[in-house]
């Protein structure tokens, strides 16, 4: 089945560039892949901690790699995610101009790149498949990108090759820390191995500022963070939906998955740094994102300030914060790719994201102002959605730690900061909603068409996700914790 | 607190149905108003912080829904974004006292915090902050000084919005929250001390603002303000049941004033100056009578509610601390002032619009629910009545001084605002100072800007032109830079890059590892 979940959107892909219908075929492919992930969800079994569904093939015997495939509950979280963003970007993508077959092509390599990392347990094929998505986002933005689009494009393929060959560093320093006769590709053993030979503090330290950094640069961490609001400025909605939403959190994910459970000594080593860095994510990318004046720079730079979130979910380093982190990548994932596809739809409308030229849109336009603002009450932590679950989780995991009842510590403080940074990003978000939807309408807008009935189906679809995890958060929580707990009961 | 949200809510759903007969938006507005009847009886019924929280972030939501229901008008979308973000911001200090609360006592369930209670008041500098910043909570949401700003904006919404939920019962829900985690507060001498002077200083503010109004429901906002910072008054004299009690009494006599001011409004077709109306108690003759009951509710004058509450809530004040008693009789001065000013410009005297002139009475859906809250705001403060819904606070030693004391303050206020505006054409008093609202709004404006915008801006540039600008195109063109001056030793080989490549990770493979 994982096989499957992989190969399909790749096997469209390459069918479509062969000359099967280009719409038709993504999104057979992108649904069938959704109910693929929804059987293997029914099918799952939270209460091991393993990986499960597992398959492997020999790829290179020299190097043991192996094209492996298995699940755990937190790479169940991610496919879940990544197929759900899948479908509703390629349900967004509306008629393209110049090469549609190639524009959906890339869509899908995107969503079988992410899927594939999601699923790998192979060291080797995990950076692979990443590599593979990243290709293929930069094309989106270069080729059908609008405004400075080139520059944006040579931008984020400068900066995320650099994240990756940096990363890739940091990964081949672990497969290189460990005893020869341990040395393997496999993530499962990997762990193993360095559950049982820990490796030595100062390795460590500089392993995981390399996958910090490496992964951070993916992430867009404070201050390597500058590519994203241009890239996805330019890039055509349903790119920036597919890599604010699915790819980025690929970082995330590695460092849930590798650098957390395998260098615990580096994490806490480090752990200032994060904390101060994400502090810039939360208040100072926030203030950067109240200055904006175009609603697809404000998104961008808003999805870089929630990085800062999952980031403090990730520095605080017990079950509760991981948790929180592993739900607010999903749940952030399905806001923002709401945000991005309602955004693109006005500017395919009106050929403009200016806040001084919109507003009171919600007078043509009442279900995309119904959709904007469910995703933008989600993205500022409105209960009942899941970005609030997740976010609560996150705060309450962080304030604990280093718990003094006399004195604030460095999380303490950093906690009360990040809740600070929910009123500043209420203040831009609102702020965008009011200028954008609400008051009075500028004639030019008088005759726009709402979103048609074709495209409420995906808006629903990331809604109900949104607000199915918000009022049943356990379902989520149960599905991560069993990943989670051995990590944190081992280092204490 | 039941009773009031459910009972006060239907009548209230009721009235809407004649209210917003022809809103284009009706469907979406009774969407919002049964969501936040949901989310308000969810605060009443939480047992325990997060549910709370939860709850009260929602209400909070549906206001804003509400407030913004034309929200092609720009008013209306300020007012909505406005009362979100003050709101807001009052729960950030809320949210960080459930998070000490929780890391302290290792509980968010009250009855369990109850138990654990000696964790906290062992140490009472925590215990202190703790309070007032769970009181922050109720600042924002019950509209007190210094967060007050919004509720008078947010009379942009529907009239029967206002009277449910920014008159009767989502701004009570600060006070109930005081209420509910009294254990809490009432531990602290300190936290009880602000609490009470910020209500005080905030019942005096309102009823200031609300005496140079000419917006008849901002009039009444500004009274709600004024009482709320009653409530607040008396839950800082540690008496929960004179803050519930005039809680419980003002919920109906708001409310009602309220829906008499929409029925007013809708006559004249959404006319809002008073200076516009005048001569209506002729034409209207229910909805005259209504609010007479309401205004005599509200300034105190007995037999009705307001008079038992309010002298509650001047007699503990009396027992415990002289001068906030003081304040608080200048504050019922202040109040029979206004709302015998109101009374007077908009049901007496000649008609000053055409408007006004032809103006006619309310349909029946409308004036049921009104006959219906006239009649508990009569009676709601009868203890034969009251006890049935809760505990009637009673005065220790009964002094005659307070009730003798209030009602002159009654006399005067109401003697004062007759000779004044009695078959004036024009408003004889104005005071600058007081019209402009002590110009808090226009400092708040001049602090963001100063602060929050400017440090924006600053951000903003710094992001542009020092890290992308500066750090990255520097960096690129370092880049190629560096490319431009090593072509003058290589010639383009790509396996002489590839072999340089390789050395460079083995060269920093062996530093990190080895050194």
């Amino acid at each position: 089945m994982l096989l499957f979940l992989v190969l399909c959107p790749i096997t469209a892909a390459i069918a479509i560039i062969a000359g099967a219908p280009a719409r038709l075929t993504a999104l057979v492919a992108a649904i069938s892949n959704l109910f693929v992930t929804l059987a293997l969800l029914s099918r799952f079994d939270r209460v091991t901690a393993g990986f499960q569904f597992a398959s492997s093939f020999l790829v290179s015997a020299d190097w043991q790699i192996h094209f492996a495939f298995g699940i755990d509950g937190l790479s169940l979280l991610m496919l879940l995610l990544a197929t759900i963003v899948t479908v509703a970007a390629v349900w967004f993508t509306g008629k393209i101009d110049n090469h549609e077959r190639a524009f959906y092509a890339c869509l899908l390599f995107i969503s079988g790149g992410a899927i594939g990392a999601f699923a790998s347990i192979d060291l080797f094929f995990f950076y692979a498949f990443h590599e593979l998505a990243l290709i293929p986002t930069f094309l989106l933005i270069g080729i059908w990108g609008t405004g400075n689009r080139s520059v944006a494009a040579w931008k984020i393929t400068i900066y995320l090759t650099l994240g990756s060959f940096v990363l890739l560093i940091g990964l081949i320093l672990l497969y290189q820390s460990l005893p020869a006769t341990t040395r393997t590709f496999d993530i499962r053993e990997l762990q193993a191995a360095t559950a049982a030979h820990a490796i030595a503090a100062p390795t460590q330290r500089h392993i995981y500022l390399l996958l910090l950094i490496g992964f951070g640069v993916l992430i867009s961490l404070f201050p390597f963070h500058s590519w994203a609001p241009e890239a996805y400025a330019s890039a055509p909605a349903p790119a920036a939906m597919l890599h604010a939403g699915v790819l980025k959190k690929f970082g995330l994910y590695g460092l849930l998955r590798l650098a957390i459970p395998m260098l615990p000594d580096g994490a806490h080593y480090w752990m200032y740094l994060l904390v101060i860095l994400l502090l810039g994510n939360i208040i100072y990318i926030g203030l950067v994102t109240i200055a904006q004046k175009r609603l697809d720079w404000m998104l961008g730079y808003s999805s870089v300030m929630h990085m800062g979130y999952i980031f403090l979910g990730i520095a605080s380093a017990n079950i509760l914060g991981a948790t929180g982190a592993a739900a607010l990548i999903f749940a952030h994932g399905l806001s923002i790719a709401l945000l991005f596809a309602v955004a693109g739809q006005i500017r395919n409308r009106t050929g403009t994201l200016l806040f001084d030229d919109l507003g009171g849109l919600a007078k043509v336009m009442p279900f995309a102002g119904l959709a904007f603002g469910f995703a933008a009450f989600a993205a500022i932590g409105l209960p009942g959605f899941a970005n609030f679950a997740s976010e609560i989780l996150i705060f309450f995991g962080a304030i604990r730690n280093g718990w003094e009842m006399q004195r604030f510590h460095i999380f303490q403080i950093a906690t009360v900061l990040a809740l600070w940074g929910i009123v500043i990003s209420t203040v831009y978000m609102l702020r965008a909603y009011r200028s954008t939807f609400m008051g009075t309408i500028n004639e030019r807008w008088g005759k726009l068409v709402d979103l048609g009935t074709g495209l409420r189906l995906p808006v629903v679809l990331l809604v109900a996700g949104l607000i199915w995890f918000g009022f049943f958060p356990q379902t989520l929580v149960r599905m991560v914790t069993p990943t989670f707990r051995p990590y944190f009961t081992a280092t204490k | 607190m039941l009773l009031v949200v459910s009972g006060v809510g239907s009548l209230i759903h009721i009235y809407s149905l004649g209210y917003m007969r022809d809103d284009e938006g009706k469907s979406r507005y009774f969407a919002a108003l049964s969501l936040f009847m949901f989310a308000m009886l969810g605060i009443v019924l939480a047992n325990n912080f997060v549910m709370m929280f939860i709850f009260w972030e929602l209400v909070g939501f549906t206001s804003y829904v509400l407030i913004g229901h034309w929200f092609e008008r720009d008013a209306a979308a300020d007012a909505a974004k406005k009362a979100f973000l003050t709101t807001r911001i009052g729960d950030f200090g809320f949210m960080i006292g459930i998070l000490m609360v929780w890391m302290a006592t290792g509980s968010v369930v009250f009855d369990d915090i109850v138990a654990h209670l000696s964790k906290i008041t062992s140490n009472p500098g925590y215990l202190t902050i703790v309070a007032i910043l769970i009181f922050c909570g109720a600042v924002g949401k019950s509209a007190q000084f210094p967060l007050h700003v919004w509720l008078p904006d947010a009379m942009e919404g529907p009239t029967p919005v206002s009277a449910l939920i920014h008159a009767a019962t989502m701004v009570a829900a600060g006070v109930y929250l005081l209420v509910r985690v009294a254990f809490l507060i009432q531990a602290s001498q300190t936290a009880l001390l602000v609490i009470a002077w910020i209500g005080t200083i905030t019942a005096l503010l309102g009823a200031l603002m609300a005496t140079q109004q000419s917006d008849i429901k901002r009039i009444l906002a500004y009274s709600t303000i004024s009482q709320l910072g009653y409530m607040v008054m008396a839950v800082g004299l540690a008496s929960n049941e004179a803050a519930m009690f005039h809680l419980f009494t003002h919920a109906f006599f708001k409310a009602l004033l309220f829906l008499a001011a929409g029925s007013v409004i809708v006559t004249l077709h959404h006319e809002q100056d008073i200076r516009k109306m005048g001569g209506l108690a002729k034409k209207l003759r229910i909805t005259f009578a209504t609010f007479a009951v309401g205004a005599l509710a509200l300034v105190g004058c007995p037999p009705f509610s307001g008079f038992f509450s309010k002298d509650a809530i001047l007699a503990l004040a009396y027992e415990r601390n002289m001068s906030i008693f003081v304040i608080g009789l200048t504050t019922a001065f202040l109040t029979a002032f206004y709302v015998s000013r109101a009374v007077i410009v908009v049901f007496l005297g000649k008609p000053r619009s055409d408007a006004a002139r032809a103006g006619k009475e309310s349909p029946l859906v409308m004036i049921i629910p009104l006959l219906i809250l006239a009649l508990f705001a009569l009676i709601a403060g009868w203890e034969t009545v009251a006890k049935n819904f809760l505990v009637v606070p009673h005065e220790k030693e009964s002094v005659i001084t307070v009730p003798a004391l209030a009602l002159v303050a009654l006399i005067l206020g109401v003697g004062i605002a007759t000779w004044l505006y009695r078959n004036r054409e024009r408003d004889p008093l104005h005071v600058d100072l007081v019209r402009r609202r002590f110009y808090i709004d226009e400092f708040y404006e001049w602090l963001i800007g100063a602060t929050q915008e400017l440090l924006a801006r600053i951000a903003a540039f710094f992001d542009r032109w020092i890290i992308d600008a500066g750090a990255v195109r520097g960096t690129s063109g370092g880049m190629f830079g560096l490319g431009a001056f090593l072509r003058l030793f290589q010639v383009g080989n790509l396996q002489a890059y590839a072999f340089l490549f390789g050395l460079g990770i083995v060269a920093l493979i062996y530093f990190t590892i080895f050194r």
